[in-house]
């Protein structure tokens, strides 16, 4: 099968039952995309799948021939920089997630037809799909709302 | 001295591995690249929590291309013994809870893996479980010592007699849940023999420890196992020492011969790693009409297993935070067929706190006086004086109406709490290693590890001022065994051990006239400190809603004021203090494992039924400090904050649920359904 990742076509063969969590990490060697839960859970594994967020956990690969899938890898975004500004993070390792994932959301949000006020309540009601155990919340809602004020 | 640059130490430095942390480029434990033959292991775990493990049948149908190995006690290469018996994996034919790895299968693929483990059939001989921690139950013993080290009881004075004389006492149990640490990494190793060397890429938070054991475990010299814990994806205790994954990674490596990638399953960190012990807590509290404490008395219950005991010192705080002419503690245990319990952040600290925050709480309404003034009346440290008494000021404490149910907006009742903090300020003996490079730069090295906690760059910012140069001269490598003994990244400890170290080396460098390398090894001077009695205080405080028609509990504010010693980087700092507000929050009213009796397991064993806190769950988290640089026993003045943030806060939570609804909810978390039969 061919998936595109991060602008790169790439041609695959693998164990039908293979997410596309694990072809990103085991066979491409993208390990930004993390596991925390592989139960869609979690939001760890959050990536953009032709533009959209989804866990990629919950996908097999298979199913996705010709897709084209962008991962923290292959962003070059603001909210990165603010990220590191604001502290949007201590362990990392639902920072891959959670940036995705405030991509997609911001992307949802502007092309929204009645594109919503991004308030922080209605960031956080957004991003409620990523858990950060060390807590770090109130950083990471920072990092977006002033990207998303933008 | 002579500075030659603005002081590093004090300044909010981003985190120097941050780029690589939002690029996707830092690499965790089961993210290394390690050659073409790599292969996956899987863990079969035990569905009973209590029997004998006669046979395993391998169903040579499945995935017969791909299994490698599937390993039980009938076949698994023998351990030296250790002591951890956690880690004799595969060694023995006896079952001691539900959850305990039984069998290993190592496949060529990770699907493959896994479904062969699924298909395994375990031949079991099953014995009846206990497994509910009860007061009432008869063989409840007192252990020898509570963990790390305190003695199980003390007692001062006639706490009996006290009490029955107190004219104001308050007398009840409180009672916390069994609590999973829940990093958001799961416990993962790659492991793989070079020659007779074993490396080990393993997720943990003291690279030399896991070292060592995995040293004894497989009979090795110490400098054959070599441990690489670049970056953790977080602990919280459950990371503190070698877990199972690491031996049979090693293990299934060595049988194969071929590099061998674990990461356990999220549904297997419930059991496998490490939990909080629920605890059971009986308070007695005496004081004059006046608000002066007279009697103290805290007898606390909890579980350990059949295999190791684990006693967590839930009531120590309750010595010294306030004081009283006669003030008892004690600690019970259960023997139970589960997994052990280990640390999670404040072990001791966090629930034993629940219970004497909340019975102060109490004791305030019985005495009809401010809660923050009966703390301050009675307590121990003016440093905790100053959290309560600043912290009331910016939290907006003093029109406060103290009766409960008051105030109403909508279908919300609005109440507030407050509760007290304090941990332990603790010091452990670190060596480090400083060299000057060819380039003029200077690499300081230790085998600390960073869970998040932001030790790479704060030990950054401790040498440049060490060295007197400015902070992007130096390069910090840790997360490396083989770089200078570090202590264990816990116990809030770790900054203050390993700065220690680190200052020491980099001194000894900038002083040598010239030399290009020195080492320190703080151990004689932690040794001679006397430790005891150093604490870092704080004062939390909660505002909360609640909904009259749902009992939906909301957080509105949660604000907490620290003593914690000289702040070395208020960025990380205030993430380390949020973090654990958060977690507090968590026990307060999410966070619950849910005990199946009959099968001894905790039914809600994943992360959508295990609730921690979420985005949506946090309105507005405030961490602020006061100034005690003075206090901190060791050359940075500083003193641990990992911890001190889940340390009180549930108790200003659920002290704030009373306010607003008049109700009492003893019995952690508060649940909507525990408090909508009485609104
Ligand atoms: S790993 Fe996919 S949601 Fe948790
Ligand atoms: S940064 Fe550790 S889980 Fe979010």
């Amino acid at each position: 099968m061919d998936l595109v990742v991060n602008g790169d076509r790439h041609t695959l063969e693998m164990d039908p039952r293979t997410t596309l969590l694990d072809a990103l990490r085991e066979h491409l060697g993208l390990t930004g995309a993390k596991k925390g839960c592989d139960h869609g859970q979690c939001g760890a594994c959050t990536v953009l799948l032709e533009g959209r967020r989804v866990n990629s956990c919950l996908i097999l690969a298979v199913t996705l021939d010709g897709a084209s899938v962008t991962t923290v890898e292959g962003l070059a975004h603001p909210v990165q920089e603010k990220f590191l500004e604001h502290d949007g993070f201590q362990c990392g390792y639902c920072t891959p997630g959670q940036i995705c994932s405030s991509v997609g959301m911001l992307d949802e949000a502007l092309s929204d037809d009645d594109p919503p006020e991004l308030s922080d309540a209605e960031i956080r009601e957004r991003m409620s799909g990523n858990l950060c155990r060390c807590g770090a919340y109130p950083n990471i809602v920072r990092a977006i709302r002033e990207v998303a004020a933008r | 001295m002579t500075a030659t640059s603005e002081r590093a130490v004090g300044q909010p430095l981003r985190r120097i591995e941050g780029p690589d942390k939002v690029t996707g480029a830092a690499r965790y434990a089961a993210e290394y690249q390690v050659g073409d033959d790599l292969a996956y292991g899987w863990v079969a775990q035990s569905p009973v929590a209590g029997g004998t493990l006669t046979g395993v049948t391998v169903d040579p149908l499945v995935e017969a291309d791909d299994v490698l190995a599937v390993l039980w006690h009938g076949n698994a290469p023998r351990l030296a013994e250790g002591d951890d018996p956690e880690l004799a994996v595969l060694q023995s034919d006896r079952i001691s809870y539900r959850g305990q790895a039984l069998a290993l299968v190592v496949a060529r693929t990770l699907e493959a893996a896994r479904a062969a483990a699924a298909s395994l059939q375990l031949s079991i001989d099953p014995s009846p479980a206990d497994t509910v921690l009860s007061f009432a139950r008869d063989d409840l013993y007192t252990p020898e010592k509570v963990n790390p080290d305190f003695p199980s009881e003390t007692s001062t004075g006639d706490v009996s007699a006290a009490f029955d004389a107190a004219p104001v006492r308050v007398d009840v149990t409180y009672s916390t849940p069994a609590l999973h640490n829940s990093p958001m990494e799961p416990h993962a190793t790659t492991a793989l023999w070079e020659g007779d060397e074993l490396v080990l890429y393993d997720s943990n938070q003291h690279p030399p420890g896991v070292a060592a054991t995995l040293a004894t475990l497989f009979e090795l010299p110490p400098e054959r196992v070599h441990v690489i814990t670049e970056h953790v994806g977080g602990g919280f205790g459950s990371k503190g020492t070698a877990r199972p994954n690491a031996v049979l990674a090693a293990m299934a490596a060595r049988v194969t011969g071929r590099p061998v990638r674990l990461a356990l399953p999220r549904q297997a960190l419930f059991s496998m790693v490490g939990h909080r012990t629920p605890t059971i807590q009986q308070l007695r509290l005496g004081a004059t009409p006046d608000g002066k404490l007279t009697a103290i008395d805290h007898l606390a219950v909890a579980h350990t297993s059949r295999l190791f005991e684990f006693a967590e010192q839930t009531a120590v705080t309750t010595r010294h935070l306030y004081e009283a002419p006669a003030v008892r503690t004690g600690h019970r245990l259960a023997r139970l067929d589960m997994p052990t319990p280990r640390w999670m952040r404040a072990p001791g600290e966090a629930p034993g706190m629940v219970g004497l925050e909340c019975a102060m709480d109490e004791l305030a309404i019985a005495l009809s006086l401010d809660p923050i003034e009966l703390r301050v009346r009675n307590a121990s440290s003016s440093l905790l004086t100053d959290c309560l008494r600043h912290g009331a000021d910016r939290f907006g404490w003093h029109d406060r109406d103290p009766r409960p149910r008051q105030r109403r907006d909508g279908d919300w009742w609005i109440g507030t709490g407050v509760a007290s903090a304090t941990y332990p300020a603790m010091v452990q003996p670190s060596t480090a290693r400083a060299r000057r490079l060819s380039t003029g730069d200077y690499e300081v090295s230790i085998a600390a590890a960073d869970l998040g906690t932001g030790a790479r760059t704060v030990l950054t910012q401790i040498a440049a001022d060490a060295l007197d140069v400015p902070h992007d001269r130096v390069r910090v490598r840790i997360g490396d065994s083989t770089l200078p003994f570090a202590s264990v990244a816990g116990g809030s400890s770790g900054t203050a051990s390993w700065g220690w170290a680190v200052t020491g080396a980099c001194r000894a460098l900038r002083d040598s006239g010239g030399s290009d390398e020195a080492t320190f090894d703080s151990s004689d001077l932690v040794e001679q400190l006397n430790q005891e009695g150093k604490h870092a205080y704080g004062a939390h405080f909660a505002e909360v809603r609640v909904d009259a028609v749902t009992g939906e509990v909301r957080v509105t504010r949660l604000y907490g004021l620290y003593a914690a010693g000289r702040i070395l980087n208020p960025r990380t700092a205030r993430s380390q203090f949020i973090g654990g507000m958060t977690m507090g929050m968590g026990m307060a009213l999410h966070e619950e494992g849910v005990l199946d009796p009959n099968v001894g397991t905790w039914v809600n064993h994943d992360l959508a039924e295990y609730h921690v806190p979420t985005h949506a769950d946090i309105e507005s988290i405030t961490a602020e400090w006061l100034d005690d640089a003075g206090e901190g026993q060791n050359p940075m003045g500083s003193k641990g904050i990992g911890e001190i943030g889940i340390v009180g806060s549930p108790a200003a939570i659920v002290n704030a649920v009373w306010h607003a609804t008049g109700v009492r909810v003893r019995d952690l978390p508060v649940r909507l359904d525990k408090l909508l039969p009485h609104l």
